[in-house]
């Protein structure tokens, strides 16, 4: 009887979020919010502020695709989730979408069914070791200690690398960053692997980043990017072109800063004008209005402008665009066209 | 014939006991220096001592307190004492510290935590200090499980009132019936008018009487309950639920009715059997599952759910230790009375046997207190979850011990506190016995 | 004169079910069954409703997948290429084994601060209190974090051994490693060893045995049974006789001499841990998970059991105290002669729930990475099936399997020990 009384006082107080699994589009319009999974925590892809506000590359998408459905940046709730939780919190309708470092894999897109929508950001595991243990390859790394982090494909990554290379190693699971940053800097381990986004970004805030090497290896490939249910194709095509915005406003060269001038008239480009809403009903067949890409643009800027911003060669991060370059600079950055 | 006396005809007046013996020295030499072994074991903690106080203590006070990033800090570090290592960082905590205490509750509203904290010791007063607090107080108990919600999660002052509805309702069934038919008829009934109104019609009323009278403060999703008030929240709401639960339990567990019996054994000792973090992994993965499609309720909610059955099951064991201290001749004399099992309950074995338990109350909610922060391993911001998030923020990353310090501190002084008051309140108990 | 008359025959009516006490509970409990069955039953179809609409039927395939993924810290072999199952198992010895670690550990710590709490020596007192105070007041996922930090921080890295000027040495004789990756002891090996014996073959749950250890075993007990003849027959003679023979001496040529016969026959001697690549390499190496999560679990624990332990002592009247003086024991006798025992009755129940706190408290070994059952089923396992419906669930039946045992072992032990009253 008591738990009814919970319930009861829950339903009264309006916390319970209902949400239905058949049309997330509208459910998210209703709701004035959306729901987006993010990590509880990653330098340059999810971190709360000071004051609260999330920050990160991650966090860039959910804004776009909140600015391009709700017409605000700022209605979104953002849902901490660890490798554990991710996905039936997705699963179970808690949260709209998952932007949240999460590989795309087979099984997870066929087996616990879910649609991985893009990507957007290319990441392998790498290895980082100090320069001073004198080692240049990670096939050397016979007998090493390698600290890991948990709940990622990167354990099962590194069995298989070792594995297949038939050299020993002594695995060392870690739950946090924080942690794995810690063991290694204090010789815990000899090595430190994880996604070389997350090995750059840590090896920069070290005393002495020049003390450490990023080893040439990259073992995995680990196509991050957002995910949605599965079954729900119409709100998997809003986040999916949504992502596509920002990719083709950077091939177009639309950016936060020529994009009110750009989106004022009709341009020369009809891509532009497409992709701007000035131009042809993709909006309206998507279910939104005319202007959803331009909001998703201005939301952050393009994902040229959303990288610099948050990992980018100026951040303390100082990522390379490397593989997340557009495909006309050499990258894998590559949107089907808005036509 | 000669006057030499062998006895001594007058006292000697009484001499000062040796230096040795009085006043520090001989404290000391009782104390501390009172055998080799003594001498030895005094010397080497006064070397352990030394030891640890020699390497906190710097770190602690020649620290920084001003800076925006790990990266300045160290660099002020450098300049003052020419090494970044043996120095603490406070700057974090002078940065961060509202977002640890109050996690992303909106810096406007931080008065209602507070003042639902002050209205909790508040209303705790006429319990816990039952003979130097006025007896009015307790309508302010009374009223602070609605209260409460009201002012965290704000919204319209209705939902409260009409949850409060509720129970006048199930009370107003109750005596009409009891009186009519009989006591448990009068119990069943109540109870299913109190869940059809909570179900059914109090959503109805709270939507009417809104827009009616539409009064309510600025609602805050509980998504953005964080830091130490979470922690603080999670104990409050766990034990306030778990307590009329618990004593349903234990009482169920002495029960004569076999099949209430085993199902109220089944449960405690099911719960007390596995660790919480599982059943913050049901909380977490599963529960969702167990209740009908298309319901969600945020993991907060699902999370002091889990945590006041958890609680429930201590609670039962707690009171059922009461209910134990209580001398038979207290049920006999229940009985002798002609009181019903009901009536006696209520009337001679609850009262006393509850005062007995607060001592276990308070430890239970210390317990279930510092287990809130296994929260974080399922990804709530409490003020460990916080300190991980903090940690990913450019700024801070590679900021460590002095997190965890202040956490540990913050968590000491309020356990401790409980702890001491729990003492208190078990001597008082003990010499209200002789 | 009154008669006796037969009361009237009763007839059942419907309203008895609620008025008649005789009847009143019957309904109550069919009530109270009915009830918590269309509970169960709404959980259940709820849950089989929701899986369905996830197209995630419950079944137990995936455990004999193989688990991809590698744990350090294990008692028996294990590569990634084993089952998710086999991985379990290897997590659920690691639970057993920091949990029966633990409880030894705390309950030797809780009864010498317990004791010394109460010690005349003012600075010990407090420092022991201080030390009550400061574990009990802290939440114990800090402490298990906390150990780690220290142990990592702390102690000096392998490659500190290493060069022309090593900063840090091994201990006794260099037989004793210890680095922030754990402690590295010399282990017994045997050049002339008797082999294993391999149990369930090629299962899941397969184990090997080493026939030294049984060997071992068979002759220490031996030993011991022997010893035991000759105590009681020291006994017999000093019941006869009055006169008690010194047998010390041959106690322990009893306990040793077989031993010794048996390990240079079985070729004993010690690997000693030794600086090679990254890494030591031989003798046995105790990670610092292990360790830093055995050292908080029991020393958050002995920090409780010192209170118990205190308790009871306190609980013992001052007249025993007294009265073993005056017959002239000494202090220490005191103690462990009187109070102890008596103490002990006050002391173990609560002592039973701390055990069980420290085992379920382990499965906050993911803090440091200590790869127990809740590291690996409920960890790895569930992150990379997806199966958390099973995986949960089992994970609780195994954690209440877990304790529903050492309840009943300590309650058997309690009740053995219990003062057998009125």
């Amino acid at each position: 009887m008591k738990k009814s009384v919970i319930l009861g006082a829950a339903t009264v107080a309006g916390l319970a979020a209902g949400a239905a699994m058949a049309g997330t589009v509208d459910d998210v319009k209703a709701r004035g919010k959306l729901n987006c999974g993010v990590t509880t925590g990653l330098v340059g892809f999810a971190a709360p502020d000071a004051n609260g506000e999330w920050q990160g590359f991650d966090v860039a998408v959910c804004r776009a695709v909140a600015a391009a459905v709700l017409g605000d940046a700022s209605a979104v709730e953002f849902v901490p989730t660890t490798g554990k939780t991710r996905f039936t919190a997705l699963a179970s309708g808690e949260i709209d979408m998952l932007a949240r470092n999460t590989t795309w894999t087979f099984s997870r897109d066929v087996d616990l069914k879910f649609e991985f929508v893009g990507v957007n950001y290319y990441d392998g595991q790498g290895f980082m070791v100090p320069k001073a243990l004198g080692v240049s390859s990670a096939k050397e790394l016979d007998g090493a200690t390698v600290c890991i982090q948990t709940g990622t494909t990167t354990e099962l990554n590194l069995a298989d690398f070792f594995r297949s290379n038939n050299i020993s190693y002594e695995p060392v699971p870690i739950e946090t960053n924080a942690e794995a940053q810690q063991q290694y800097l204090a010789g815990a381990c000899d090595v430190y692997t994880t996604d070389a986004s997350g090995l750059a970004a840590t090896r920069a805030t070290f005393e002495n980043p020049g003390d450490h090497v990023l080893l040439p290896e990259i073992i995995s490939k680990e196509p991050l990017g957002p995910l949605v249910r599965h079954g729900d194709h119409e709100w998997g095509d809003v986040v999916r072109w949504t992502l596509n915005a920002l990719v083709s406003a950077e091939e177009l060269g639309v950016t936060s800063a020529n994009i009110d001038e750009l989106s004022a008239g009709a341009t020369d480009n009809p891509e532009v004008n497409r992709l701007l809403g000035t131009e042809g009903t993709l909006g309206e067949m998507l279910g939104l209005d005319a202007q959803w890409g331009l909001r998703a643009i201005k939301a952050g800027g393009n994902y040229g402008e959303v990288f610099a911003k948050n990992i980018g060669e100026e951040t303390p991060i100082g990522l390379a665009r490397g593989l997340n370059a557009q495909w006309t600079d050499g990258g894998l950055m590559y949107s089907p066209p808005f036509r | 014939m000669s006057d030499v006396s062998f006895v001594r005809t007058e006292m000697l007046p009484e001499q000062a006991p040796p230096a040795s013996e009085v006043g520090l020295i001989g404290w000391v030499r009782h104390n501390l220096f009172s055998g080799w072994f003594n001498t030895v074991l005094t010397l080497v903690s006064l070397y352990a001592i030394y030891y640890v106080l020699s390497g906190i203590l710097p770190w602690i006070f020649q620290s920084v307190w001003n800076a925006n990033s790990l990266k300045e800090c160290r660099e002020i570090m450098l300049e003052t004492w020419g090494s970044t290592h043996g120095h603490a960082c406070w700057a974090v905590i002078n940065d961060r510290w509202l977002q640890l205490l109050f996690g992303f509750y909106p810096s406007h509203l931080y008065w209602r935590p507070i003042v639902s904290l002050v209205l909790l010791l508040a209303a705790l007063a006429p319990v816990l200090y039952s003979e130097r607090v006025p007896r009015k107080m307790l309508i302010l108990t009374a009223a602070y499980p609605f209260l409460m919600p009201f002012l965290m999660w704000g919204g319209t002052i209705w939902g409260p009132i009409s949850a409060a509805l509720g129970f006048v309702i199930g009370w107003g069934v109750y005596s009409v019936l009891s009186k009519q038919l009989s006591e448990l008829i009068g119990m069943i009934s109540a109870a299913v008018a109190a869940v059809i109104w909570w179900l059914v019609l109090s959503s109805y009323f709270t939507g009417a009487m809104d827009s009616v009278l539409p009064i309510g403060i600025e609602a805050v999703q509980s998504r953005q309950f964080g830091g130490f008030m979470l922690a603080i929240l999670l104990g409050v709401v766990a034990i306030g639920v778990s307590l009329p639960i618990g004593v349903v339990l234990a009482l169920g567990r002495q029960s004569d009715l076999l099949v209430v019996k085993y199902l109220c054994v089944g449960f405690i000792e099911f719960i007390r059997g596995v660790p919480l973090i599982t059943l913050l992994f049901v909380a977490s993965l599963l529960l969702n599952l167990f209740l009908p499609p298309n319901t969600n309720f945020d993991i907060i909610l699902r999370v002091m759910i889990m945590m006041t059955l958890f609680s429930a099951a201590y609670m039962a064991e707690v009171i059922r230790g009461g209910l134990a201290a209580l001398p038979r001749g207290q049920y006999e004399g229940a009985d002798s009375l002609g009181l019903n099992y009901w009536q006696a309950q209520r009337l001679i074995i609850m009262p006393q046997a509850l005062k007995i338990s607060i001592p276990g109350i308070v430890s239970t909610f210390i317990g279930i207190f510092k287990d809130t922060t296994l929260v974080s391993i399922i990804g709530l911001f409490d003020v460990i979850g916080l300190a991980s998030a903090i940690r990913a923020d450019t700024a801070w990353n590679g900021i460590y011990w002095e997190l965890f310090a202040f956490i540990a501190a913050l968590f000491f002084v309020v356990c401790f506190s409980m702890s001491r008051y729990s003492m208190y309140l078990e001597r008082k108990l003990q010499t209200g016995h002789h | 004169m009154t008669t006796l008359t037969d009361p009237p025959k009763e007839q059942f009516r419907l309203s008895m079910l609620l008025y008649d006490t005789r009847y009143r509970s019957a309904t109550i409990q069919v009530i109270a069954l009915i009830g918590f069955m269309l509970l169960a039953a709404w959980i259940i179809s709820n849950t089989i409703q929701n899986l369905e609409a996830l197209g995630k039927p419950v079944e137990f395939g995936f455990f004999g997948e193989p688990a991809s993924y590698d744990i350090n810290q294990r008692l028996l072999e294990y590569d990634s290429r084993d089952s998710h199952l086999r991985a379990a198992f290897i997590g659920l010895l690691n639970t057993l084994v920091v949990a029966v670690l633990g409880c030894i550990t705390a309950t030797i710590v809780g009864v010498m601060v317990g004791v010394l709490r109460l010690s005349n020596n003012w600075l010990i007192a407090r420092i022991m209190t201080v030390y009550v105070e400061m574990f009990r007041n802290v939440p114990v996922l800090l402490w298990i974090v906390l150990a780690m930090a220290i142990l990592i921080e702390g102690l000096p890295a392998p490659n500190a051994f290493r060069g022309e000027n090593p900063t840090a040495s091994m201990d006794l004789f260099n037989s004793v490693a210890v680095t922030n990756r754990g402690v590295y002891i010399p282990e017994f090996l045997f050049s002339r060893s008797l082999g294993d014996i391999h149990i369930f073959g090629t299962s899941s749950l397969r184990f090997d045995i080493s026939l030294d250890l049984i060997a071992f075993l068979i002759v220490l007990g031996g030993s011991i049974f022997t010893m035991r003849k000759v105590s009681a027959w020291a006994a017999a003679k000093q019941e006869s006789t009055g006169d008690r023979p010194k047998i010390w001496h041959i106690q322990l040529g009893i306990l040793f001499v077989p031993m010794i016969i048996l390990m240079t026959a079985l070729g004993l001697y010690l690997g000693y841990p030794e600086l090679k690549g990254f890494n030591f390499k031989g003798g046995t190496h105790m990670r610092n998970s292990l360790i830093a999560l055995w050292m908080a679990l029991s020393l958050y624990t002995a920090a409780f059991i010192a209170e118990i332990v205190r308790a009871g002592i306190l609980a013992i009247s001052k007249g025993q105290t007294e009265a073993a003086a005056a017959l002239g024991l000494r202090q220490g006798r005191i103690m462990r002669l009187v109070i102890l025992p008596q103490a002990l009755r006050v002391i173990i129940p609560p002592m039973i729930s701390n055990y069980l706190n420290l085992t379920k408290n382990s499965s906050l070994a993911i803090a440091v990475g200590y790869m127990d059952i809740t590291g690996t089923l409920g960890g790895i396992t569930m992150n990379q099936t997806g199966r958390e419906l099973e995986c949960v669930l089992l994970l609780m039946l195994v954690y209440l399997a877990i304790s529903l045992s050492i309840s009943a072992v300590m309650n058997w032990y309690n009740n053995r020990v219990k003062l057998v009253e009125r």
